[in-house]
């Protein structure tokens, strides 16, 4: 702070002057604006999901009305593409490999923040190499032995990537929080006669923000994933919304009704599911998660 | 202790640490006679960097991937840092609705973005029209994506669009950090807001600002999605948005008459992975360090 240019009476300070006035308002003013301008394509993609052709054209800042309201966008969408298989296949993949992710990290963090063992740092940094270089780098080799395997075109094959996709930074962030479990509850359980199991099961209770917050960073990645579904899961029986959503997309790319509604479909879930979850979501990453 | 390490070790090792090195080891083989593989040393990299047939596209890859990371450090982490610096100020009401609202373009998948942004940009629907004439800007709109000059540009801010939500969490996380008493000590000697927050704020958001620089450099030297979806494999118009994720995808899984090529997308695979690791290397041994040294 060397350059101190202005006198100190200009200092602003809370409710006094027109300058911080000027300030507050500004500042509504920005954030406002960068709203609008976050949310409004998205809405405009909604809205317009609702409304017949000639309308979405004629007007498309209006909200649907009794004259302009159609679903037509939905039927098609229906007819021509199996949007509740995908949606089924999603759902499982992501919550198949969400289950892995927390039960083998959780196992994992809670080994190397509780025994003191050789190779526990070295390990801890093995498993954290994941977090930086991205799966998808492999992806020529993961192909072939999913192939060896005879896994290509099954969900197993989605699962089993996204699992070992996920688990660095759940290990990472899991074993930052059971440090912080106090090792006199561990102590105590144990001289009640608690076996190794027992303490894990234990302390599961204790870390659940944790499990959270690792939750939701595992699953949107998983949920949203194009590169893989498209690489090893193309078949029709195993695409998962997004890819279903990508093709359905490049198919019926000028019967405008469809792409509104269809992208309206892939994005409710994801929506629904952040309206959810968002104070998890933003707590873990303004706490601790990263830094 | 095994039984709560074995799961998770070996699941990481088989399907990342195995195709990893795997990976980088395809990079050094050629099909040879009879489909049998044979070690080629780095054959297939000298072919990638010098061959007419493979450089030009290398190096243009190479080339709109860094435009790509530009775009973002110039365009979308300054933004970052605005909004979360606006919402870490006491006197702005309804933070958290902004914060979540601010940043659900994010949680979307990058497919949908692409195409709602194709959409907007579309001359047919004219709504990038509309909103330009609201200015008087008629005559700026073009069919953005269709141009060679401007796509690569257009996609770039639309992925800014998209991703702005993480610098500006990480940045508000940081400054929300800071010890009140540090701003009130500033205050009370009568620098303005913007003085704190350029004289205290951000130097002691700096290692912040290292996490943000190397998450973008990560993400966008690995970025795919939004390219293939709106430009299809062939990244067009001519290439001009090919991204190494995009050159990648082409080369191994092959697009329309052009077979795949593994062993050849493997080589590619690597360049990437030597890319980033650099990226990474420079910001863990270049950065922190001298994050430590102004700490000392």
């Amino acid at each position: 702070m060397t350059t101190r240019g202005t006198p100190s009476e200009r200092a602003p300070r809370p409710g006094k002057g027109w300058g911080h006035w000027a300030q507050v308002l500004g500042a509504h003013a920005v954030l406002l604006g960068y709203t609008a301008f976050a949310l409004f394509p998205i809405l405009l993609v909604v809205v317009n999901s609702f409304k017949e052709r000639r309308a979405i054209f004629r007007t498309p800042y209006a909200l649907p009305d009794a004259d302009t309201f159609s679903l037509v966008g939905y039927r098609t969408v229906f007819t021509g593409a199996r949007f509740d298989l995908y949606f089924v296949n999603s759902l499982i993949v992501t919550l198949g490999s969400l289950a892995l992710v927390l039960l083998f990290a959780s196992m994992a963090a809670h080994a190397l923040a509780e025994y003191r063992f050789r190779g526990n740092t070295l390990l801890g940094l093995y498993l954290a190499i994941g977090i930086m270089i991205p799966i998808r780098l492999g992806t020529v080799s993961i192909l072939r032995m999913m192939v060896a395997l005879g896994l290509t075109d099954t969900l197993w094959s989605l699962i089993l990537v996204y699992t070992a996709q996920g688990i660095p930074l759940a290990v990472f962030i899991l074993s930052v929080f059971m440090r912080q479990v106090p090792g006199e509850l561990k102590d105590a359980a144990r001289i009640d006669g608690a076996s190794e199991y027992r303490i894990y099961a234990l302390i599961m209770p204790l870390v659940r923000p944790a499990l959270g917050t690792v939750a939701v960073f595992t699953m949107i990645p998983i949920w949203n994933d194009l590169w893989f579904p498209l690489v090893l899961a193309s078949g029709e029986r195993t695409k998962t919304i997004i890819l279903g959503a990508q093709v359905f997309l490049g198919q019926y790319v000028n019967d405008w009704n469809a792409v509104l509604a269809s992208l309206t479909l892939a994005m409710v879930p994801i929506i629904v599911l952040y309206v959810i979850f968002s104070r998890q979501l933003i707590r873990g990453l303004t706490q601790g998660a990263v830094k | 202790m095994i039984v709560f390490l074995a799961p998770a070790t070996l699941v990481y090792t088989a399907f990342m640490i195995y195709p990893l090195l795997d990976s980088l080891r395809l990079g050094l083989v050629a099909p040879g006679p009879g489909r049998v593989e044979a070690f080629v040393g780095f054959d297939n990299y000298r072919r990638l960097f010098t061959d007419p047939n493979w450089a030009p596209f290398l190096w243009n890859a190479i080339r709109n991937n860094f435009v790509f990371f530009a775009v973002h450090m110039l365009v979308q982490n300054p933004i970052g840092l605005l909004l979360a610096a606006l919402l870490s100020s006491q006197v702005v009401r309804f933070r958290a609705l902004f914060r979540t609202l601010l940043f659900l373009p994010t949680v979307l998948s990058i497919v949908l973005v692409g195409f709602i942004w194709r959409l907007i940009l579309s001359p047919i629907w004219g709504i990038s029209k509309d909103f330009l004439g609201l200015f008087g800007l008629e005559h700026l709109n073009r069919p953005w994506l269709g141009l060679e000059g401007s796509a690569l540009i257009t996609l770039s801010l639309v992925s800014v669009w998209q991703w702005v939500g993480i610098p500006m969490l990480l940045f508000l996380a940081a400054l929300v950090s800071i010890p009140d008493e540090l701003i009130e000590a500033a205050r009370v000697d009568g620098a303005n807001a913007w003085q704190v927050f350029w004289g205290i704020k951000f130097p002691l958001i700096l290692p912040t600002v290292g996490i943000v620089g190397v998450l973008t450099f990560v993400g966008n030297f690995n970025a795919f999605d939004l390219i293939y979806t709106t430009q299809r494999a062939l990244a067009g118009p001519n290439y001009a948005t090919d991204i190494l994720g995009t050159f990648f995808f082409r080369t191994f899984f092959g697009v329309q008459l052009q077979p795949g090529n593994p062993t050849m997308g493997a080589t590619i695979a690597g360049v990437m992975f030597l890319i980033i690791l650099t990226g990474v290397v420079l910001y863990l041994f270049g950065y922190q360090r001298r994050l430590q040294r102004i700490e000392l």
